[in-house]
């Protein structure tokens, strides 16, 4: 018994002892340091208004937007609801959009050559520069918000997407073949597969864009006073020198940015977790 | 006692099942991988393509495959002609879907012909048997060892009960432990389901112990140097591996291989 609880001891080396710790704090240190910097930071914020005896409508204190945040929960929140519902929707089109161009430049070379400038285009063009143009030609308010999002979104899911369908193994392309696989089995049960670590990495971006879509294409909208998003109660609260509402909403879109990346990222993870290299964990 | 026929004798007997006749084969990029390769594989072979890197022996195979066409020549099938349905084919590496469990994996080809899981159970719980994988059915191929993930595609190439099986180096990764034991175990399977092997290798040792004839190739350009006949009884084991007999057929083919290697650097030689 003690000569194998002895072994037990001694199976652990110092090294081994040392990096276990250090994982640990690594562990820990993601979280906690962070958020240390983030208090600090906001301690700074506040000490700075109070110091410089700043007035609340150019810099209003933490503990002013906090209760912003709280007062007008109902208006900020219904206006996150609707900055929200343009996302999803937005992010969920990106989606289809972006997978299903994808599948079909993944079908022959030739479309994929004659179609993907375009995408380019679309996406190296400023959404600010073509809004005006959506505003002329869509009437319905969603719609237009919906392509604004939809346009500035669906990039990374298209272009990742179908690097992910060509870079199949070239051998198992081979034994497809060779068993007569036909075109739709080779999607389904090999590029599509394939493609998923290369789509998630897509929707990872496409997510936070589909954010940044929502609130800019609110923002055009919103100048011409069409829109009830975050964005409109920014601008409203910048007309009537409302600094801590206008903070509250800005933290608010924010938290929520980080909440659809942690999301993604998460459902990443989930999807990963058991084949693909990027969501493995190190086993030494 | 099995009545034991050296391969001389049963290669003899044995009918033809492809010839590959005056085959030659260019790539754009301007080399001749193979050039004028005449060989006939017979039903029941268990043949080695042996040579240096570069000769073009994965070449041969994707033809005989059909995965590619020759620029010369062709290929000639007596009797019936064996379709890319009707035979398996092992890669160098294990080539499987990482995100597919070992079951997954052995289903695919029966999967692609319209069979589904339950139909395909049966066969593919004796096949993974065969290769000494049953338990890992639902394992995913990071879980395995090199030898497994190779077993598990040794199993997806056998489990549509293929005629001709080709096999491009597969255990060239593997350490010589692992090596042996699956040489033990594709022997045992090419006899117990009258398979026809052609078997790339650059192992000599490998190549006779496998093999009933090797076919020597030389480089620069991809050609049949020669061939022979391995001349020693089936079945083959550890007695068979560290016999004299052994030593000089690995000694014989160790020649024909050195002839073949000088032969390339010769054709490399004149060329320059
Ligand atoms: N798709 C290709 N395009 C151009 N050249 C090729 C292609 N495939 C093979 N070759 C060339 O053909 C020659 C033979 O290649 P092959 O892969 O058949 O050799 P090999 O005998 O299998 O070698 P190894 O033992 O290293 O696998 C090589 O010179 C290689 O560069
Ligand atoms: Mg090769």
């Amino acid at each position: 018994m003690t000569a194998i609880d002895q072994s037990a001891t001694v199976a652990i080396d110092a090294e081994e002892v040392r990096r276990v710790r250090r994982e640990r704090a690594e562990r820990i240190g993601r979280w906690v340091l962070p958020l240390t910097i983030m208090a600090l930071a906001i301690f700074a914020w506040d000490r700075i208004c109070v110091w410089n005896e700043i007035p609340h409508y150019i810099l209003p204190r933490p503990g002013v937007v906090l209760q912003a945040l709280y007062n007008d929960a109902a208006l900020l929140f219904s206006s996150l609801l609707v900055t929200l519902r343009i996302t999803f929707l937005g992010l969920l089109l990106a989606v289809a959009g972006g997978v299903g161009l994808a599948v079909l430049f993944a079908q022959s070379k030739w479309v994929e050559m004659s179609f993907f400038p375009f995408a380019v285009v679309l996406q190296v063009t400023p959404i600010v520069a073509i809004f005006p143009l959506i505003n002329i030609y869509v009437d319905n308010q969603t719609t237009k918000l919906l392509l604004c999002a939809w346009i500035v979104a669906f990039f990374p899911i298209l272009s990742n997407t179908t690097l992910g369908l060509n870079s199949a193994d070239r051998n198992l392309r081979d034994l497809f073949a060779l068993n007569g696989a036909t075109r739709w089995q080779e999607l389904w049960l090999l590029r599509l597969p394939s493609a998923m670590p290369y789509f998630l990495g897509g929707l990872k971006i496409a997510g936070g864009l589909a954010l940044i879509g929502a609130v800019v294409a609110e923002f055009v909208a919103g100048a011409a006073g069409q829109s009830s998003g975050l964005a409109s109660r920014i601008i409203e609260a910048g007309y009537r020198l409302n600094a801590p509402r206008l903070f509250a909403a800005l933290i608010l879109i924010s938290a929520t940015g980080i909440v659809i990346f942690l999301v993604l990222s998460w459902v990443s993870h989930m999807m990963l977790r058991r084949w693909h290299e990027s969501a493995l964990k190190q086993e030494r | 006692m099995l009545a034991l026929q050296t391969s001389t004798e049963r290669s003899a007997t044995r009918a033809p099942l492809l010839s590959l006749r005056g085959v030659g084969k260019a790539f754009s990029n301007g080399v001749t991988a193979l050039s004028g390769v005449d060989m006939t594989i017979r039903q029941g072979d268990f043949v080695s393509l042996l040579g240096p890197s570069g000769c073009g022996k994965s070449t041969a195979l994707r033809i005989i495959a059909g995965l590619s066409t020759p620029t010369t020549g062709g290929l000639d099938w007596h009797g019936e002609t064996i379709g890319q349905r009707d035979l398996g084919f092992v890669f160098q590496e294990p080539t499987l879907m990482p995100w597919a469990s070992v079951f997954d994996n052995v289903w695919l080809p029966l999967r692609l012909r319209g069979v589904s899981r339950a139909q395909a159970a049966a066969e593919i719980g004796e096949m993974l048997e065969r290769v000494h994988l049953t338990g890992f059915e639902k394992a995913v191929p990071r879980e395995l060892s090199g030898g497994m993930k190779m077993r598990v595609s040794i199993a997806r190439s056998l489990v549509t009960r293929p005629k001709l099986l080709l096999m491009d180096e597969p255990f060239a990764a593997l350490d010589e432990i692992t090596r042996f034991k699956l040489n033990d175990d594709i022997l045992e399977l090419w006899q117990d389901r009258k398979l026809t092997v052609v078997f790339v290798t650059h192992s000599v040792f490998e190549s006779v112990f496998l093999s009933n004839r090797i076919i020597v190739m030389a480089a620069r350009p991809g050609r049949v140097h020669g061939e022979f006949d391995v001349d020693a009884p089936y079945p083959r084991d550890e007695r068979f591996r560290t016999s004299a007999d052994y030593a000089a057929l690995c000694r014989d083919a160790s020649e024909a291989l050195l002839g073949a290697i000088n032969a390339s650097h010769q054709a490399y030689r004149g060329r320059a």
